[in-house]
């Protein structure tokens, strides 16, 4: 993610959205996204910032095809979602997985692992359905986990039996078995201790640079934006007020709302905070006493 | 295993803190295990003074600030050993009864989540009131006029209507200043804030740090933050415990913790910890 090089505008994006617009209720309409154009490249990391209620989830059901847009469109490698048939929409959607903020109520507490890794193949592939298959999945499995840094050996236990960081590297594990191109990371580490969400962005920047996969990272967490990030869209009240390269925005923003954002993010530096600050001047005040 | 430094503590040696945490240990009594949640712990905080307590998930941070007033659930909760030492009192024998006094009067919790606290079926002004009611058995009109001035002092825009409000008309972030105005309506000596701004928006939580700063200097409390987050501490704390698998690994000034952390894990943490600058 962070070695990544930023695709070059020229040539087709992998993602289109335009002029994307969702309207909730019949009698009192309320605009979720108000008219959103974003372009996503192959290779890159786009990350989408915004505060609760903006509309980032919204935007994110639509460009998945989970969710129709009242107005607008979302065009995947060229194909605008809405004028697919039924079969080449399934053939788009497995093209795009999305790995959820809470690992806990993403999985199915009564499958073994196996289960849920394979779960997205027996529902995409008829030849990965029935008993003859079980084998031939269980090997895909037990490779995928492996890929996320598990062990190969632990699909017959079930998700209780393991730790945050672990489901959510099961999350990725599921979502990567059908070989996407476009990975929708819903605030992929906000449930995480810190520690595991070092160690999941790195995977996360690992297998991107293996696969080639292509991230559409929604987060609230600035300092993890600024980790991960070749590009950034910053959304507030179901509109984008900012896009560009992760470095200009975040340190350049030129929207107030971006400003107001980047300014509430609490920094690192105890020299720095609010606390410091007022220490100081108490300190000063008695020395003139 | 702690790590304290010579700080350059503000308070003379002879100051007694006002809230002295003495060597806790706190286990859990399960069905089938034990699990030592704190272990030999002991903190402390002055008037008008920041003690952060920061750890990941099992650390132990909740299960110490709880203990403080005994809020632990009781079983599995047993309380091994160690004084929590508050106005020369050891606040782990008092009676239920003393305790009851002492809790929200001179000691009080802020949470993460509001809606856990506050009672859905009820005013929200009325639940300030309430509080005091109970603590300062104030008249009803008194309690409503100081529950109306907390509310303002929050920060609450027009007090007066929100009063008459339910939880669910709330935002997060009036929800939060709602519940402190109930933290802080019996102006305690001592806040206890367990991850008061973790579910709140970035800036959002900006503004809760600075009302729970501004309020603090105004009525000269000591704080006790209990939080996951080092930017928050940094921001906030004058003093910082950074807790792991029970224990305090490392105690000391902000700056010093800082600068030169002591501890492997301490170090470890603030590596793993993102920041804004690496764009």
């Amino acid at each position: 993610m962070t070695t990544a090089t930023t695709a070059p505008e020229t040539g087709q994006p992998l993602l289109e959205l335009d002029g994307l617009r969702k309207e909730f209720g019949t009698r009192h309409t309320n605009v979720a996204v108000a008219g959103v154009s974003l372009r996503v490249h192959e290779g890159e990391t786009l990350a989408l910032v915004g505060e609760s209620g903006c509309g980032k989830t919204t935007l994110t059901r639509m460009l998945l095809g989970l969710l129709d847009p009242t107005a607008g469109s979302v065009r995947f490698d060229g194909q605008d979602l809405a004028t697919l048939t039924a079969s080449q929409l399934r053939a788009v959607r497995r093209q795009m997985q999305v790995v959820l903020q809470d690992p806990y109520s993403s999985m199915n507490p009564r499958m073994r692992i196996t289960d849920i890794v394979a779960e997205p193949l027996v529902t995409h592939e008829p030849e990965a359905r029935g008993r003859r298959a079980r084998a031939r999945n269980r090997e895909r499995v037990g490779e995928l986990l492996e890929a996320v840094g598990l062990d190969a050996a632990i699909q017959d236990r079930y998700p209780h039996e393991f730790s945050g960081g672990q489901r959510q590297r099961v999350s990725i594990a599921r979502a990567l078995a059908l070989r996407p191109r476009l990975l929708v990371l819903d605030e992929p580490t906000s449930a995480l201790d810190v520690s595991v969400q070092a160690t999941v962005l790195d995977l996360l920047a690992d297998l991107q640079r293996q696969l080639g996969l292509t991230y559409v990272f929604v987060s609230h967490n600035l300092a993890v934006v600024a980790q991960v990030a070749d590009r950034v869209a910053v959304m507030s009240r179901g509109s984008l007020v900012e896009v560009g390269e992760a470095t200009t925005v975040l340190r350049t923003p030129q929207h107030p709302y971006t400003r107001r954002l980047l300014d509430a993010v609490p920094v690192l530096d105890p020299r720095e905070g609010r606390r410091a600050a007022r220490r100081a001047a108490a300190q000063t005040g008695e020395a003139g006493r | 295993m702690t790590t304290e430094r010579a700080t350059t503590d503000p308070h003379p040696a002879d100051a007694r803190p006002l809230l002295e945490i003495d060597r806790l240990s706190v286990d859990f009594r399960l069905e089938s295990s034990v699990v030592h949640a704190v272990q030999d712990v002991s903190l402390h905080v002055h008037a008008g003074e920041t003690l952060a307590v920061v750890g990941e998930s099992g650390s132990g941070k909740s299960a110490t600030a709880l203990s403080v007033l005994r809020l632990n659930p009781s079983p599995p909760c047993v309380y091994t050993g160690g004084q929590i030492r508050f106005d020369g009192r050891d606040l782990l024998t008092l009676s239920e009864k003393e305790l009851g006094r002492v809790r929200g009067r001179d000691i009080a919790m802020v949470f993460q989540d509001p809606m856990t606290c506050l009672d859905p079926l009820q005013r929200v002004g009325t639940q300030v009131a309430e509080v005091l009611r109970l603590h300062t058995g104030q008249s009803r009109a008194e309690a409503r006029k100081a529950a109306l001035a907390a509310l303002d002092e929050v920060g609450i825009p027009d007090p007066e209507v929100r009063y008459r409000q339910y939880p669910h008309e709330l935002s997060g972030g009036l929800r939060q200043r709602v519940m402190i105005a109930t933290a802080l309506v019996t102006r305690p000596r001592v806040v206890i804030a367990d991850e008061p701004t973790t579910a709140l928006d970035v800036t959002v939580q900006r503004q809760i740090l600075d009302l729970l700063v501004s309020l603090q200097d105004k009525h000269d409390m000591a704080v006790v933050l209990i939080t996951h987050d080092l930017a928050v501490v940094a921001e906030t704390a004058d003093r910082v415990a950074v807790m792991n698998k029970g224990r305090v690994v490392e105690t000391g000034d902000v700056l010093d913790v800082f600068d030169r952390p002591a501890d492997a894990y301490t170090r470890r943490l603030l590596a793993a910890t993102p920041r804004l600058e690496a764009a």
